[in-house]
């Protein structure tokens, strides 16, 4: 079996809480807590779940925006998670991201011609002032923005076009992975439909392998190879798309496709409601972190923590129900 | 008689840089009891179209034209202390982001009681008995206790809760909701829409909801106006819209959306995509506003708008080549 592009195992990220007198922490987040998978060349792995659950804190920590708490982050072979500043330079250019709000992602102040030019000039992508501007023109014929543009400044540009020279900035560096941490979320659906469209281009075009961090069930199902589901910090179910949304495993999973409203009216729907919000991380409930609000929890749910199983061929679940004891 | 009529409602913002006309002549009504969505991308006028009905539009730099008639009286002509007297009595409004619009120096009981002491008249007393039977409504667990917090005590759900209880406790004849689940997760916005249905039956108010989710609209609303650039382009019973969308506009919105289960059949589609922007709202628009960006858009587009005709039973769409369907014998 070939290596994959990236592993991460055990990932954990806690965030400490200041407060009190000289700000000593008294207590953790939990953002993730013991989180592992894998991506290969070209592939997109979809993280969803709800808001706190933690799938844009793997993001960001595959990015490495900050020092994780404990596990491995693994891109081809190497472990990433302890390089120093200098050895870190290769990985980032490596590793791009394309943000949620393509308001605040980009710098104002900066034309589109030196906000595309920054990273090839980081990562000494091109010789001279010629390369860079044919490097520059190729970037906007891409992802389909005319090649004048590249002289106006970002509030100049529609939310979709924004998010086009977002991903630009992105293939600039010529990376094997891109994070894309919910970012068509913020797009109405005529332009999300553009840019689904373009990013899937631009993943066979290029190879390119996606983390695709969204919220968004009906986009993910889209776009997607394989799916991890995420609640409280922890992969609840991982699976190729087929499994995930043909016979999802985790109650979690079941409860968040059944909740989804479907653009159909009157069409046959026994939506799962689940009870209450999501608890805290916290403090998170012991044993497994959804039974409280798990229609199907049980004692043993209460106590230990499922580990995740191999149900069918590639379908990875983390319950009890699928390893009776 | 319709509980609700907008007519020719047009609103306009006199900005540096020219007039933005946000609502360009818009025309609709909401019978009592009824739920009508309105669908449309940022910058439609969906939200300005709801806030005028409360007449919250600032003026200036807005400018509203037009009529707005609530069981015949035009609210448009009434004084601002008889506006006072129907806002959030006879029409609430439930906002998108429940935490900007919650006041977070107050507890969410005196919120709610607030509109009560205001158009019912009850004490201190009556109204926190009533905050506290409201937020039982609404299924908030231990309403007692909550019912003294305040609104950064409170999860995202459980605070649209309390603006839902809010928009509710006077009994109001109609209810706009604005976005009311866009800022929430899934697993809670099935509770909040649940929520809203059973209440509504209850206390059989007219809403209108205004949101850019089409799953939404799919299971709540009963008739659908579709708004784009500021103008109505198509309204329709809401089966009747999804199953034959009639405006090349609603056809793209409809194509461009990825449904789940669409991997079941085997390989996905590509998804439809509608190219180019939306119209500038400060150049004048003579032609159809979505010629720009539509497939059929022909000369005649490009220089006299549509008007909305009638393409079926209660279907009414905006278009030169929309097909019309052939009366039944």
């Amino acid at each position: 079996m070939t290596m994959p592009l990236l592993q991460v195992n055990d990932l954990k990220k806690h965030f400490p809480i200041r407060s009190g007198l000289f700000g000593r922490s008294k207590s953790r987040v939990h953002a993730v807590d013991g989180v592992s998978f894998e991506i290969a060349r070209g592939e997109t792995l979809s993280l969803v779940g709800e808001s706190g659950c933690g799938k844009s804190t793997v993001g960001r920590a595959i990015l490495r925006l900050f020092d994780i708490t404990g596990g491995q982050i693994v891109l081809d072979g190497k472990r990433i998670d302890d390089l120093g500043p200098g050895s870190l330079r290769e990985m980032r250019r490596r590793v791009q991201v394309v943000f949620q709000d393509p308001f605040s992602s980009l710098n104002p102040r900066m034309r589109i011609r030196d906000i595309l030019a920054e990273p090839i000039n980081n990562f000494g992508l091109a010789k001279d002032k010629a390369e860079l501007d044919a490097r520059i023109k190729e970037l906007m014929e891409i992802v389909r923005l005319p090649r004048d543009a590249v002289s106006r400044r970002p509030h100049e540009f529609s939310g979709g076009q924004r998010q086009r020279i977002g991903i630009a900035r992105a293939l600039a560096a010529k990376p094997d992975l891109i994070v894309c941490d919910e970012a068509v979320s913020a797009l109405d659906v005529s332009v999300k439909a553009q840019i689904v469209n373009l990013l899937q281009d631009l993943q066979r075009e290029f190879g390119l392998a996606l983390l695709f961090i969204s919220h968004d069930l009906a986009i993910v199902e889209h776009m997607t190879h394989r799916v991890a589901v995420m609640y409280l910090g922890r992969i609840v179910e991982i699976a190729p798309r087929r499994q995930i949304f043909a016979s999802p495993g985790h109650p979690y999973t079941k409860a968040l496709l059944s909740a989804v409203p479907i653009p159909e009216p009157g069409a046959e729907r026994s939506p799962i409601i689940l009870k209450g919000d999501v608890p805290s991380p916290v403090n998170p409930p012991k044993g497994c972190r959804f039974h409280t609000r798990c229609p199907l929890a049980f004692d043993r749910c209460r106590s230990e923590v499922p580990e995740l199983r191999l149900k069918g061929e590639e379908q990875w679940v983390a319950c009890h129900l699928e390893n009776p004891a | 008689m319709p509980l609700l009529e907008v007519e020719n409602l047009q609103v306009h913002f006199r900005t540096p840089t020219g007039i933005n006309r946000a609502v360009d002549g818009v025309s609709f009504h909401v019978n009592p009891g009824e739920t009508l969505a309105i669908v449309g991308e940022s910058g439609c006028g969906k939200s300005v179209t709801s806030m005028s009905m409360m007449r919250l539009i600032p003026e200036p730099p807005g400018k509203i034209a037009g009529s707005i008639r609530l069981e015949g009286r035009d609210i448009l002509s009434l004084s601002d202390r008889e506006m006072r007297a129907l806002r959030g009595n006879d029409i609430s409004m439930i906002f998108q982001e429940p935490m900007t619009s919650l006041n977070p120096v107050l507890t969410v009981g005196r919120q709610i009681g607030e509109t009560l002491r205001l158009h019912q008249g009850l004490d201190q007393a009556q109204a926190e008995a009533r905050a506290v039977e409201m937020l039982t409504l609404v299924g908030i667990p231990e309403p007692a206790r909550r019912v003294r917090e305040y609104p950064h005590q409170l999860s995202g759900g459980m605070r649209q809760r309390v603006m839902i209880a809010m928009a509710l406790a006077c009994n109001p004849k109609l209810l706009i909701a604005d976005e009311p689940t866009t800022a929430l997760d899934v697993t809670i916005q099935a509770q909040i829409l649940k929520l809203m249905l059973e209440l509504k039956q209850r206390v059989g108010a007219a809403i209108i909801l205004i949101t850019h989710d089409l799953g939404v609209v799919a299971e709540v609303a009963e008739r659908v106006m579709v708004m784009y650039a500021g103008r109505k382009v198509e309204e329709a019973p809401v089966k009747e819209l999804f199953r034959s969308p009639r405006h090349p506009y609603t056809q793209g919105l409809l194509g461009a959306l990825p449904k789940l289960g669409s991997s079941l059949s085997g390989e996905t589609k590509r998804l439809a995509e509608i190219p180019g922007q939306v119209p500038d709202l400060k150049q004048r628009i003579d032609g159809c506003v979505f010629a720009g960006r539509c497939a059929l858009a022909t000369d005649l587009c490009r220089q006299y708008a549509p008007g909305l005709e009638q393409k079926a039973a209660h279907h009414i769409a905006a278009c030169h080549f929309a097909a019309k369907e052939q009366a039944a014998a």
